[in-house]
C-alpha cells in the first residue's frame, strides 16, 4: 500500500467548467500513484431544483452535466483504477447511476462497478418539526412555505463502504462536501471512523479542493494585483496526502491558474466560521495551528491541522417553495443618466406598491450601487459621486403568486413607453424562490444504504 | 516612517463566503509584516459599520497569526441570505470588495505599488 495518495477535484459546483476534469485525470494517471477523483455539484438549493425536476420526470433530478463531465475521463479512470466520487446524484442518485451505466456501456466498459449511496433524503422519514433549528437560521418565518426537499449531510463512511465493495464510481446525493475527499482516503489508508487526527487531514484536503478552481486562481484573480496565468484554462486542483500526515495542494502542469500561499489562504478560510471548529459529519476540524509553506511552483504544503470528535447530530437542509421572484431591468445612458435612473427606480417601486404586487421590493442602480446595497437603496440614494455614462435600473419583487411576480416584472417592460427619455433594453423574468432552513438530526435517524452493481446490470 | 492612508485593496486581499444569513470575509495582508497594523485598525466595530446599511447585527473577528490572516463573521448582513435576498448577489460574494474599500494607514515602504 502506497504511502502517498492523490485526490483530484473535477467540479466545484453544478455549473462549473465541464472540461476541467480532463487535465486533472491526465496528471493523476501520469503520476502513477493510487488516486481518486471527486466532483462537488450540490449547493444548498440545487437539490430542491433537482427535486422539482424529478417530480416532472422520474428519470431526471440529478446533475444535468453528469454525462458531459464523465464522458472524457470515465474510461481512463476505470483503466487506471482511479475511483470517481460525486454528489452528482442530487435528488435522484439511482437515475444518475443509470446514466453512468448507459455511458459506461456506450464506452465499452459494461463491467464498470457503480455504487450508489442513499439515505440522505429524509423528507419522508423524519418529522422536521421535532428537530432543533440550526443556529444560523433561527428566526426565519416559515408560515406558508411548502416543503420540497429535506436532505441530511451524510459523512464519508458509506462512501468508503461503496469503495470497499469495489465501486469504481460512487454516486451520492447530499453528502458533506469534504466527505467526498475523506472517503477515498479512509478506504486507502484504512482510517478508523474515530481517528480524528487523520480525518481532520482528510477534511482539510476536502475543504481546500471542494470548490475546484477556487484554490488554483478562480475567484482570486484581480488584474494588476493578483494576476494568474491563462485564466481561460485554470487547472483544477489535486492534493498529495501522505500516510505521515502530510498534505500538499497542487495542480496539473499544463494548465493555467496557480497554487500559492495567497490562493490557499483564501480557500482555507472560505465559508469557515470559527477556525477552531469547522463542523463536518466526520470530524470537527481545527485550523488554528495550521502553517503553510510554498514548496516550489504551484505546490503548497499544509501542516498542523487538528481534529476533534465529530458532532453528535447531522445537519439537515430543508427546501421550501415559498414565493415568486419577479425581476425587470431597463437602461439609461448619456447626459442626466443619474437623475433619470433615480426617477425610474422610484416610479417602478411606486407602481409595484400601488398595484399591490409584492410583499417586498427593491430597486438597484447597476453602475452606481447594486450588489453592495440594501433593499432600501441606502447607497444609491446617498450617492454623490460623478455621473456615470450608463446605468441599468433593476427592479426585484417578492410576490405571493406567479402572476403577481410576472406583473411586477412587466412594470420594467412598460417603461419602454412610459419611462424617462431614452429608456431602453428591457428584460423581465419570473423565477420560483426556493427557501431553505437547516435543522440538526440525531445520526441514528439517518440510516444509509449502499448498492453496488456492474454497469451492465443497471437498468 | 511616513504613514499613508490607502484602501485595504492596495495592501491586502479577501474572499467572501456565506452560510445562511451570515457572511464570512477573510482578510490577508500581502506583506505579513502588516498583519499587526491591520489587527489594530480593521476592528470588529469598523467592519460592522461597513454593513450597517444592510442591518448587520454583529461582527466577530477571528485572528490567525500563524498564516497572517483574519476571518470576519458578520451576522444578518445578507438581508435573508441567498434564499431570502432580493439582491443580485444573494450570497454576498462581492462583499469582500466592500471590506477592501475600507482605508487603513500603513508605512509608505509597505506599499507594494505606488
Amino acid at each position: 500500500m502506497s504511502d502517498l495518495f492523490l485526490v483530484g477535484n473535477g467540479a466545484g459546483f453544478s455549473g462549473d467548467r465541464v472540461d476541467a476534469p480532463i487535465p486533472v485525470v491526465r496528471a493523476l494517471v501520469q503520476r502513477g500513484l493510487p488516486a481518486a477523483m471527486f466532483f462537488e455539484c450540490l449547493a444548498e438549493r440545487t437539490i430542491a431544483l433537482a427535486q422539482i425536476e424529478k417530480r416532472r420526470d422520474p428519470d431526471a433530478g440529478y446533475e444535468p452535466m453528469l454525462e458531459r463531465l464523465l464522458e472524457p475521463i470515465l474510461a481512463d479512470c476505470a483503466r487506471a483504477g482511479i475511483p470517481i466520487l460525486g454528489n452528482f446524484g442530487a435528488a435522484n442518485p439511482m437515475a444518475a447511476a443509470r446514466c453512468v451505466a448507459r455511458l459506461a456501456r456506450r464506452l465499452g466498459i459494461p463491467e464498470l462497478r457503480i455504487g450508489v449511496v442513499t439515505g440522505d433524503d429524509v423528507s419522508g422519514t423524519v418529522d422536521l418539526s421535532t428537530l432543533a433549528v440550526h443556529e444560523a437560521d433561527a428566526g426565519l418565518d416559515m408560515s406558508a412555505w411548502t416543503l420540497v426537499s429535506a436532505n441530511a449531510y451524510i459523512g464519508a463512511a458509506p462512501l468508503a463502504g461503496a469503495l470497499a465493495r469495489g465501486a469504481q464510481v460512487v454516486v451520492a446525493g447530499r453528502t458533506s462536501d469534504p466527505s467526498l475527499a475523506i472517503a477515498p482516503l479512509m478506504h486507502h489508508f484504512g482510517w478508523a471512523e474515530d481517528d480524528w487526527q487523520a480525518l481532520a487531514l482528510g477534511a482539510a484536503c476536502g475543504h481546500l479542493l471542494e470548490c475546484g478552481s477556487q484554490v488554483t486562481g478562480g475567484v482570486f484573480w484581480d488584474p494588476g494585483f493578483k494576476d494568474i496565468p491563462d485564466p481561460a484554462n485554470i487547472g483544477f486542483p489535486y492534493a498529495e496526502i501522505g500516510r505521515d500526515g502530510s498534505l500538499v495542494v497542487t495542480k496539473p502542469e499544463d494548465t493555467g491558474g496557480l497554487v500559492d500561499l495567497r490562493s490557499v489562504k483564501e480557500q482555507l478560510l472560505y465559508e469557515l466560521h470559527d477556525p477552531a471548529a469547522y463542523l463536518t459529519p466526520d470530524v470537527v476540524m481545527d485550523i488554528t495551528g495550521v502553517t503553510l509553506e510554498q514548496q516550489g511552483r504551484d505546490r503548497v504544503a499544509l501542516r498542523g491541522v487538528k481534529g476533534h470528535a465529530r458532532p453528535e447530530r447531522l445537519k439537515v437542509t430543508a427546501c421550501y417553495e415559498g414565493s415568486w421572484l419577479g425581476e425587470g431591468e431597463v437602461s439609461v445612458a448619456g447626459p442626466n443618466a443619474l437623475a433619470r435612473a433615480r426617477a425610474t427606480a422610484d416610479v417602478l417601486l411606486q407602481r409595484v406598491k400601488q398595484r399591490g404586487l409584492g410583499r417586498r421590493a427593491r430597486a438597484d442602480l447597476i453602475g452606481i450601487s447594486a450588489v453592495h446595497d440594501s433593499d432600501a437603496g441606502a447607497l444609491w440614494r446617498s450617492y454623490d459621486g460623478p455621473e456615470p455614462p450608463e446605468i441599468r435600473i433593476r427592479l426585484a419583487v417578492e410576490s405571493a403568486t406567479r402572476d403577481d411576480a410576472d406583473q411586477a416584472s412587466r412594470e420594467a417592460l412598460a417603461m419602454l413607453c412610459c419611462g424617462t427619455a431614452g429608456t431602453s433594453g428591457a428584460r423581465w423574468r419570473v423565477t420560483p424562490r426556493i427557501l431553505t432552513r437547516s435543522f440538526l438530526v440525531p445520526r441514528e435517524m439517518v440510516p444509509t444504504e449502499v448498492t453496488v452493481r456492474e454497469a451492465r446490470l443497471w437498468n | 516612517m511616513e504613514l499613508i492612508e490607502v484602501p485595504l485593496h492596495a495592501v491586502a486581499h479577501s474572499r467572501a463566503g456565506d452560510k445562511g444569513n451570515r457572511a464570512n470575509l477573510s482578510l490577508m495582508p500581502y506583506d505579513p509584516e502588516l498583519w499587526p497594523a491591520l489587527a489594530e485598525q480593521v476592528t470588529e466595530a469598523r467592519v460592522l459599520a461597513l454593513f450597517a446599511h444592510r442591518g448587520a447585527t454583529r461582527c466577530t473577528r477571528y485572528d490567525l497569526p500563524l498564516i497572517h490572516a483574519f476571518n470576519f463573521i458578520i451576522d444578518d448582513a445578507l438581508e435573508g441570505g441567498v434564499n431570502g435576498s432580493l439582491n443580485l448577489d444573494g450570497h454576498g460574494k462581492s462583499l469582500s470588495f466592500r471590506l477592501l474599500s475600507m482605508t487603513v494607514k500603513v508605512p509608505a515602504d509597505k506599499l507594494p505599488r505606488t
